[in-house]
């Protein structure tokens, strides 16, 4: 009835190597983006963003053990936005 | 199942208590979603502009939000465990030290904004009538978008301190943590906006 049997619990352990590889990450973004390689340090910075908050979803918000349907869920509001995105550009680029 | 033994009469689904919290994360994420947008947009028409506004940004008080708040992701995330393993005092002391961090971010958001208001950098100032229109446009949205990151924030900490209250009452347990657990992916969810603001508004010059 409550649902919980499902329920995985993370341990301590996996928390913090995944906080130490965020923090690691933070400071690889901070020393690519001191070279001012133009579009290449953009594109490097959202990598590793993007890359941040697949680890924060899948292991902070635990979505590695939830369900497909949410998996699915959420993967569909990031594919919704890149999609906003990429109209509204070509929007801009085409006037 | 035992649980039903024992609490004949609880009404609890805690899935769609999930789902619904995500359901709303969603919304949260769309609405962050479209402020990028907006700064893409404006970024791509005014490089130089962008590139100058960004340069003004503390980047030393960036980096210490961004550790405080990952830190404070993993300090939530380790209260959930915690209280699914019946650790409620451990528990509390995580949640506490994530409200600490919060504070300790508010506390250098406001030398942040203190500092630009004190440099005439805010929308509708007398400096900002003098410079282009692409410096104006920047900082109405590093205010904009970090105002209302800081406050979720706020809101953040509400939900946390409840959960907190919750536990020790009793009413969040090993069995029935779905409040914690909600608080604790809005709290995520602060973390995760931030891991994009920042290197877009501190870093990207």
């Amino acid at each position: 009835m409550s649902g919980n049997s499902s329920h995985h619990i993370t341990p301590y352990r996996t928390l913090g190597i995944i906080l130490l590889i965020l923090l690691s990450m933070t400071f690889v973004t901070i020393e690519i983006t001191s070279f001012h390689l133009g579009a290449f340090t953009v594109t490097a910075a959202l990598l590793i963003a993007g890359f941040k908050g697949y680890l924060v979803l899948s292991y902070f918000m635990h979505l590695k053990h939830e369900s497909v349907l949410l998996r699915i869920l959420v993967a569909m509001v990031f594919v919704l936005f890149a999609l906003i995105v990429v109209i509204t550009f070509i929007d801009y680029a085409f006037r | 199942m035992s649980n039903h033994e024992n609490h004949p009469h609880v009404h609890r689904d805690d899935e769609a208590q999930k789902l619904g919290m995500w359901l709303f994360i969603f919304t949260e994420l769309l609405l962050f979603g479209g402020l990028f947008l907006v700064y893409s947009i404006f970024r791509a028409q005014y490089p130089q502009n962008f590139h100058e506004s960004s340069l003004e940004l503390s980047v030393t008080l960036g980096v210490i939000n961004t550790v405080i708040l990952l830190v404070s992701s993993m300090s939530v995330a380790i209260s959930l465990t915690a209280v699914q393993k019946g650790n409620y005092k451990l528990s509390r002391l995580m949640l506490l030290l994530t409200v600490a961090l919060a504070l300790a971010f508010m506390v250098n958001k406001y030398f942040e904004w203190g500092a630009k208001f004190h440099h005439g950098l805010y929308p509708g100032s007398e400096l900002m009538q003098l410079l282009e229109r692409g410096h104006h446009l920047y900082f109405a949205l590093y205010f904009f978008m970090t105002g209302l990151h800081a406050f979720h924030i706020i809101v953040g900490v509400i939900l946390l301190l409840i959960s907190y209250v919750k536990i020790g009452k009793g009413k969040v347990k090993s069995d029935n943590f779905m409040h914690l657990e909600n608080a604790a992916l809005y709290w995520h969810l602060v973390d995760l906006i931030w891991i994009f603001l920042f290197p877009l508004l501190y870093l990207i010059s």
